[in-house]
């Protein structure tokens, strides 16, 4: 009894704190640049979106997932390639970004795997990508599409 | 006393891991690794197998004998590193320019059941015009991944579909058919460039 109360409050302090927004907008010590990514044909092969994601604030974040309108299934990805040049990818996990650090989602190494394309990924256009940390933050980018053979955020 | 004992057993134990731990390193990474040498494809003049170019046309080691070669293996599903390692080459040619007009660029798929030739022939549209793409029956894509002594394997994808695990260097070939080198996939672009004017000037050498 007690404790049903107890949520009751919470849950009206929240809604008010939604008013004021600090714990649902992102946590303002993380800044994201140069993001982009590459057309896709159609809509049946995975799409794949790069950036350069930094730690300003004072604590650890930890990046657990992402959400976008543009793919069911969007996750985090590394690419690995061992000592016999074979290359393979799989979910990165959680990723912890240290104060004052940043993390490069590049070509070959981490990406954001967007799998289960709701729409093709046209060149010229750009899509919401929102990365969701474990404390509940998120942080939401528009990444613009390139060319297919874009090789980096400036082609 | 019993405790002691698990506690032997327990210090044992994790020398054993160690030791394995040690074995394992030794043998895959330390100085017992395999040596690259034998990772190398054999000549072109040795291997055998038929496929179909993204034109339709039939196509084998022939096909690229007489002209150095820039080969690699990928698949059009491949989001990361096909398309990286298609614009990097997209790269070195327009860096070779017109040297590059006398090579042939063969992208030969590892995953035959999506690569179709009308798949393969949409795909290369997309990059620089040079690049061939190759495709064909299951048992043929095996004989060219032998005589590159190249791998590939089909994995499943939590979205249901799969993905190819698969050897991303890029091989390059000279004109007779030997093979002169590879290319890495993390290797700087600098040192592709010379790497494949290595593979032309061997053309040359052998024509004179
Ligand atoms: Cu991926």
């Amino acid at each position: 009894m007690k404790k049903h109360i107890l949520t009751g409050t919470l849950t009206a302090l929240l809604t008010l704190g939604g008013l004021s927004v600090p714990a649902l907008a992102g946590p303002v010590d993380v800044v994201v640049e140069n993001a982009w990514s590459r057309a896709s044909i159609g809509m049946n092969r995975p799409g794949a979106a790069y950036m350069t994601i930094s730690n300003t604030g004072d604590e650890p974040v930890t990046l657990i997932g992402l959400a976008t309108p543009l793919a069911m299934m969007p996750e985090i990805h590394e690419t690995k390639t061992n000592a016999e040049g074979v290359s393979s990818m799989s979910p990165a996990g959680e990723i912890v970004i240290a104060p004052g650090e940043s993390i490069a989602l590049e070509p070959g190494g981490l990406h954001a795997m967007l799998m289960r394309l709701q729409e093709p990924m046209t060149e010229g256009d750009t899509f919401p990508l929102t990365l969701l940390f474990d404390d509940g933050s998120e942080v939401t980018v528009e990444v613009p599409i390139l060319s297919i053979a874009a090789r980096g955020p400036e082609d | 006393m019993q405790r002691r004992a698990i506690l032997g057993y327990g210090a044992a134990g994790a020398g054993a891991v160690a030791l394995m731990l040690f074995v394992g390193w030794w043998r895959v990474d330390g100085p017992g690794g395999p040596e690259p040498i034998g990772q190398r494809p054999v000549a072109l003049t040795a291997m055998d197998f038929r496929l179909t170019d993204h034109e339709g046309n039939a196509v084998g080691p022939e096909t690229l004998i007489g002209r150095p070669t820039m080969a690699f293996f990928g698949f059009t599903y491949c989001p990361d590193v096909c398309p990286t390692t298609l614009s990097d080459i997209s790269g070195w040619l327009d860096d070779l320019g017109d040297e590059a007009d006398e090579m042939n660029v063969v992208f030969i798929t590892v995953d035959p059941e999506r690569d179709t030739v009308e798949t393969m022939a949409e795909y290369v549209g997309y990059f620089h015009p040079a690049i061939r793409g190759w495709t064909g029956p299951e048992e043929q894509i095996a004989r060219v991944a032998d005589g590159f002594h190249a791998t590939y394997e089909r994995v499943p994808t939590e979205s249901g579909d799969y993905t190819m695990n698969h050897s991303a260097s890029v091989f390059l070939f000279a004109a007779s058919g030997r093979f002169v080198t590879m290319i890495d996939y993390h290797e700087p672009r600098e040192f592709a460039v010379p790497k494949i004017r290595r593979a032309l000037e061997e053309e040359t050498e052998g024509a004179t």
